[in-house]
């Protein structure tokens, strides 16, 4: 039986409940189709006043319109397929990017009021709902109840696509791209879910809506918002924003398609429509993860009611963090030089993985002194101990890197002093 | 709605299998493979076994195969084969036929004998999990964190232990005469391509041979 995931389909599913879910399936694919347009143009405008230019100004007031006169011309373009290319597997590609980046913005909860808990009919309890009455629904396409890991599965789809993609063209650099391309993906979605296993520790649910839920409110001491970002104490959602913008392959983890030693990476040889759905695939890409980092750290759509209508101000919410957010990307993209390969793998494999997992330790520690009601004095004693523990492994692990590396060195006959 | 769900699932798991002995080329081999784990996920959520859905795309879709793909490409076997003119296990076909036919008749006999009493959950106390007011996630998590504690951790260990023994063999720190094989090797033009320009040296690649064929008789 498929269960009834939102209040609407609690009593069973009719036609009218259909529609409505076709309609806020539309309604998502719209809103991602338009916000990419904006973020390529809000990208461009915003790196040229980093680097004192004024950036595309041409095409409609501000020049909003330049992304869709290049997808027009984009659309226009040859369409071609290489001779080498495996041509069955060259054309699945860009499908297999783009659909898993469509698909992961279902679970996001853009709007709802979550100040309130609404009780239905059949003795249930609703949080963030939007609607009047018995007639709920929740502001996101679906919610599934292993919410948080559908999205780690599609991201795990997504690497097929640049890996097809880079093999299916059947040249060199993009076969490079796309295997650095999936190297860096599967090695950073290990410390992506272990940050998001920090989360799911401190709201005790995968499902995104009971995570928002979690987090509406007010925070210790009535001051500072109840989030995740400080319940997980930051680390978490540093590590997360660190392994999300290797996830994304944003500069500065752009490798993938690092023009310098790649061409292009993984679409050298694309061209036309076909390139044009990768590009709109990674900014999707970029707009969801920066949409799942408000959801799981950043409240989502939880803040109070100033004024007015209280449904609204979810929606506003959502949308002011989630700007603030990609703002940020900008920022990033347009201040930090690129890692070099080798960088990238200790980064994510000495520091951020044993980081996450001590991390975790810790947090499921402290949840452990919560429930059993240690007193203060053996909570720190536990993470006094815990932090004694980390030093020394890490100091051990760093003493094996050092010995190895001199190994290595002698070996090579490289004198080093 | 439950049915119409599971035939594409089961439609979904039927290609992709099909799919994945009948492929010539390895590559799209492993793709039919995602198909097939896809509609098992789809299965696995008409079910209302949400988590292992998950994981099933997570780890087998996410990873597993990922790795198939890796060592595909990167061994350069990425070309279109055909098994017919070459065997590489002698009277390994016959053998398939055989243990392939015994599966389908055990798993026949199986379901028609057994039809009420399958899986032996009904003798454990039926469903007396399902209805117990939680989700999947929850249930898994209980038992796994007390019935099964032990063995949980001990899995864990055996998994910690397998990849450590991986890097140390691979490694192989303090043998000089191994330490040559460390740098990568030059890349070979062949593994980049599917159907390469440069496959002259290696076995003759049919798809080639019809391609180059199709392509002088349209000149």
């Amino acid at each position: 039986m498929i269960s009834a995931l939102d209040p609407m389909l609690v009593d069973g599913v009719d036609t009218g409940d259909l529609l409505f879910v076709l309609l806020k399936v539309v309604v998502a694919f719209v809103f991602l189709l338009v916000a990419v347009m904006l973020k390529i143009w809000f990208m461009r405008k915003v790196i040229a006043d980093f680097q004192n230019r004024i950036g595309p100004n041409m095409a409609g007031p501000w020049g909003i319109m330049q992304s869709l006169a290049d997808g027009v011309k984009l659309f226009m373009k040859e369409d071609l397929v290489p001779e080498n290319a495996d041509r069955f597997v060259f054309k699945l590609a860009p499908y297999l990017s783009l659909v898993p980046a469509f698909l992961v913005f279902a679970i996001v909860p853009l709007g709802g009021n979550f100040n309130e808990t609404r009780t239905l009919a059949d003795g249930t309890t609703v949080t963030g709902a939007f609607g009047w009455g018995d007639n709920l629904t929740f502001l996101q396409v679906a919610d599934p109840p292993v919410g948080i890991l559908f999205f780690l599965a599609m991201s795990s789809i997504a690497i097929y696509g640049i890996m097809l993609a880079g093999w299916g063209s059947g040249s060199k650099y993009p076969l490079l791209g796309s295997v650095r391309a999936s190297a860096q993906m599967v090695s950073y979605e290990a410390a992506l879910g272990l940050a998001i296993a920090a989360v799911v520790l401190q709201s005790g649910s995968l499902s995104t809506n009971e995570i928002v839920a979690q987090q509406a409110g007010e925070g210790f001491g009535g001051v500072v918002p109840n989030w995740n970002i400080l319940l997980t104490g930051f680390v978490p959602f540093v590590i997360f924003l660190i392994a999300g913008l290797a996830e994304l392959n944003h500069p500065p983890f752009d490798l993938v398609e690092a023009e310098q030693e790649l061409v292009g990476g993984f679409h050298t040889e694309y061209s036309s429509i076909r390139f044009a759905l990768f590009f709109l695939a990674e900014f999707m890409n970029q707009i969801t993860m920066s949409a799942i980092i408000v959801t799981l750290f950043l409240g989502g759509p939880a803040g109070p009611v100033l004024f007015g209508p209280a449904w609204i101000w979810g929606i506003i919410w959502f949308f002011a963090k989630l700007l603030v957010f990609l703002y940020g990307l900008v920022w990033v993209r347009a201040t930090l030089p690129r890692f070099r390969y080798d960088q990238l793998m200790d980064l994510g494999w000495k520091l951020l993985i044993p980081l996450a997992l001590g991390w975790f330790l810790l947090l499921a520690g402290l949840r452990v002194a919560d429930v059993r009601n240690w007193s203060g004095a053996q909570t720190a004693g536990f993470v006094a101990g815990f932090m004694a523990v980390c030093m020394v492994m890490a100091s051990l692990l760093m003493a094996a890197v050092r010995s190895a590396r001199q190994d290595r060195l002698e070996r090579e006959g490289v004198d080093h002093g | 709605m439950e049915a119409s769900v599971f035939i594409v699932g089961a439609a979904l798991i039927l290609t992709g299998g099909i799919g994945v002995v009948a492929a010539k080329n390895p590559v799209h081999s492993a793709l039919f493979l995602i198909e097939t784990l896809t509609g098992v996920a789809v299965i696995f959520v008409l079910q209302d076994a949400h988590f292992l859905a998950a994981v099933q795309v997570i780890v087998y879709a996410g990873a597993i195969v990922i790795l198939f793909l890796f060592v595909i490409m990167l061994l350069g076997v990425d070309k279109t084969v055909d098994w017919q003119l070459k065997e590489p296990i002698a009277g390994q076909q016959p053998l398939a036929a055989i243990i392939g036919a015994s599966l389908v008749g055990l798993g026949v006999v199986i379901t028609t004998i057994a039809t009420d009493n399958l899986t032996g959950a009904i003798r454990r106390g039926g469903d007396r999990a399902l209805d117990s007011g939680f989700t999947d996630v929850e249930r898994l998590g209980r038992v796994l964190f007390s019935d099964y504690a032990m063995s949980f951790e001990i899995t864990a260990a055996l998994l910690t232990i397998a990849v450590i023994g991986a890097v140390v063999l691979t490694r192989s720190i303090g043998r000089d005469d191994l330490l040559d094989d460390l740098d990568p090797a030059p890349m070979e033009p062949s593994s980049a391509a599917p159907h390469g320009a440069n496959d002259s040296d290696l076995e003759p690649d049919p798809a080639d041979g019809e391609r180059s064929a199709g392509d002088a008789g349209g000149e």
